[in-house]
């Protein structure tokens, strides 16, 4: 049945005039997302492509058209404030696309969104895809089948990859969640894994971490405790020097913290199959599953 | 971005936290002057601290006492324009601009005090050590007994009673207890107004006559703030970021100089990241760590390849570039565009998946320049690291 996004997500893009945000939606709404609503604030009333109403806040948006998911792609200054305007407005699941935004205004919003009963997804990620059915990201819809496996990444391109490998093997994809490389970011790894093992659909697991900070460490901690479902994981900079940020700004080994090698060790000791290269994750899987 | 040792006491002298007197110079004549001003307020020591960006100053020589004005002017006239070497540096070093004179300060006690991200609690924590003056990522390994936790929550600010307990946790009694919890709630106060990333104070001394100050003081300010805080995005000192990550950074590049061979341009991090993975599996090193970002323009790539020349032992190039949203056809182009305006001597192995990845190859091998082409990961590492041996 796949996670986070289905067939009956109402889907509500803010920043849908924008120039990614209107590129985006367009591909969505081709992919077959159920975009019902746009919002930006002094353009509501306009008609986004002649089908999509536009509306200035989020709570409007919500009453005229019961959106419960939202995709942001407001600049970084005003992003966290959007997250909040979504939360407020009673939005299930809130997923911000926007890069760059100041780590405070990220930990507040995140805060507040908890505090309504609203997941944030990111963020600086690609979205959330659950194939063939629900695209609410930015992520190239072709490379993607429906299928069993639940893909989890703190990367965009590194996870297209991914994805396209279990799609050439066949098995596809349940819904893949690009949790964002950010240093502070609304949905985790474990909160991932805990949805993909009450999800039927969901057979495996490719999980794909980088340098830098302890959330694979948490996953692995939750994946020993007998998780149901076959782990293969990935970790992203054993070349990356330490003190240095590489790309996303959570990727950075800090005092000896966060390096690929001790996250592989944990992940493994956890019962994940941790492979050295990304280009047999695909083949890993299906060996694993029996495809 | 991080600050020096001058600007982080600066900015913490505006938020009321002590600090000993001091002042920056530039020369040995400024050095000694400035000294000689602290000593006509009293001070007979003198401390000339070398200010850069970098950690294990003191085992690096970077930090010198001086017992007269004339001897602070030639410790400092020594360390000027050199290149500082600490454990947290390369061989290279760091260049000395500046260094800080400072009055000479009587400490009873050693403490350690910081404000940083707990990513996984996504909350600013409070790390506070009774074993100040030591590098903190060696007491949490050996004495993580010795490391008291407080956590910010969002939105409220440390109150004054949690930053009471960190004084205690710190052993702090009387005076100097209620001077320390004052501090560590200003500490918390600026590290939230000023968007800062870290807020450390290493060693917090505690005098014999139970003032409290700080010794050392590091900030960094988170970089996306930048764009709305004009006053701290002019403390940036330039001279001691590296040149070619400044450079990358104008085109909207990500950049990191590694010391290999192979150079990589990919699109995304973790892409980029997995590719110089895959270049050691394969047997070679890379010489850096390249984000074009998703777009990958021609104006990107060529930017991207005027920055990669540079690296000193690069005798080979891998582009692995991912098409979503951008078309390999468009990719293939572009390369080819800025392979003729700007002159590459080493070989070059392209990797094009995703969109239109076929007719991408198409137009790179029915060019007149000559790429090694490559379908998976593996095999283009494997290419990219055969060309350069």
């Amino acid at each position: 049945m796949s996670i986070l996004v289905d067939s009956n997500s109402r889907v509500l893009v803010q920043g849908i005039t924008g120039t990614e945000g209107s590129f985006h939606s367009r591909q969505c709404i081709e992919y077959g997302t159920n975009v019902v609503a746009g919002v930006t604030p002094g353009k509501g009333g306009q008609t986004f492509d002649d089908t999509v109403p536009v509306f200035n806040s989020v709570e409007r948006a919500c009453a005229e058209t019961d959106a419960d998911v939202s995709l942001i792609f407001v600049p970084p200054a005003f992003a966290a404030d959007a997250i909040k305007e979504a939360a407020a407005a009673g939005i299930r699941l809130a997923i911000c696309i926007t890069e760059g935004i100041p780590t405070l205004d990220v930990i507040e919003a995140v805060a507040y969104a908890r505090d309504r009963g609203t997941r944030v997804v990111g963020p600086n990620c690609p979205g959330v895809i659950s194939p063939e059915t629900c695209k609410v990201g930015i992520m190239p819809g072709f490379v993607h089948r429906e299928g069993c496996v639940g893909v989890i990444s703190r990367s965009g391109t590194l996870t297209y990859e991914a994805v396209d490998q279990l799609t050439r093997v066949e098995l596809g994809q349940s819904t893949s969640v690009g949790i964002g490389g950010d240093q502070v970011i609304g949905t985790t790894f474990r909160d991932c894994l805990e949805m993909f093992a009450e999800d039927e659909q969901t057979r495996g697991v490719v999980l794909i971490g980088e340098i830098g900070g302890s959330s694979e460490e948490d996953a692995a901690e939750y994946l020993a405790d007998d998780y149901p479902l076959p782990v293969v994981a990935f970790i992203a900079g054993r070349t990356a020097p330490p003190g240095k940020r590489m790309g996303h700004a959570g990727a950075i080994i800090a005092g000896g913290k966060g390096t690929a090698d001790e996250k592989m060790r944990v992940l493994a000791e956890a019962g994940a199959t941790v492979v050295d290269s990304p280009a047999i994750i695909g083949v890993t899987m299906a060996e694993i599953l029996g495809a | 971005m991080k600050l020096h040792e001058y600007q982080s006491k600066e900015l913490m002298r505006q938020y009321g936290i002590p600090v000993p007197e001091s002042a920056v110079a530039d020369s040995a004549e400024a050095a000694e002057a400035a000294a000689v001003a602290l000593a006509d307020d009293g001070y007979t020591r003198f401390a000339v601290k070398a200010q850069v960006h970098a950690g294990g100053r003191g085992k690096g020589g970077g930090i010198k006492l001086a017992d007269s004005p004339a001897e602070a002017g030639k410790l400092a006239g020594e360390m000027l324009g050199t290149q500082l070497v600490t454990p947290q540096t390369g061989s290279q070093g760091v260049p000395v601009n500046k260094v800080l004179i400072e009055g000479g300060a009587d400490i009873a006690k050693e403490l350690y005090i910081a404000v940083t991200i707990d990513r996984s609690r996504r909350c600013p924590v409070i790390i506070a050590s009774s074993e100040g003056g030591m590098d903190i990522e060696e007491v949490a390994a050996t004495q993580p007994d010795k490391i008291y936790n407080e956590w910010i929550t969002p939105g409220w600010g440390l109150q004054a009673f949690e930053a009471a307990g960190v004084a205690y946790a710190l052993g702090l009694t009387g005076k100097s207890q209620r001077a320390g919890a004052v501090v560590i709630q200003k500490l918390a106060h600026m590290f939230l107004d000023l968007d800062a990333a870290l807020a450390e104070i290493n060693p917090l001394i505690v005098t014999s006559d139970e003032r409290v100050m700080a010794l050392d003081a590091k900030i960094t300010i988170d970089d996306n703030v930048l764009f709305r805080r004009p006053d701290l995005e002019a403390l940036r000192d330039q001279s001691a970021e590296d040149e070619l990550e400044v450079a990358a950074a104008e085109h909207g590049l990500s950049y990191i100089a590694l010391d290999g061979t192979v150079g990589c341009m990919v699109n995304g991090a973790g892409l980029a990241m997995a590719t110089m993975d895959e270049i050691l599996l394969a047997g070679g090193q890379p010489a850096n760590f390249l984000d074009v970002g998703g777009g990958a323009s021609v104006e990107r790539v060529a930017a991207a390849f005027k920055i990669l020349l540079q690296a000193p032992k690069l005798n080979s190039v891998l582009i692995n570039i991912f098409g979503g949203i951008v078309r390999g056809d468009r990719v293939a182009k572009g390369i080819i565009e800025a392979i003729e305006t700007i002159e590459v001597a080493v070989p070059v192995t392209v990797r094009l998946q995703g969109t239109n990845a076929a007719e991408g190859r198409q137009l790179l091998r029915e060019s007149s320049l000559e790429f090694i082409l490559a379908e998976t990961l593996d095999e283009a590492a494997r290419k990219a690291v055969e060309a350069s041996q």
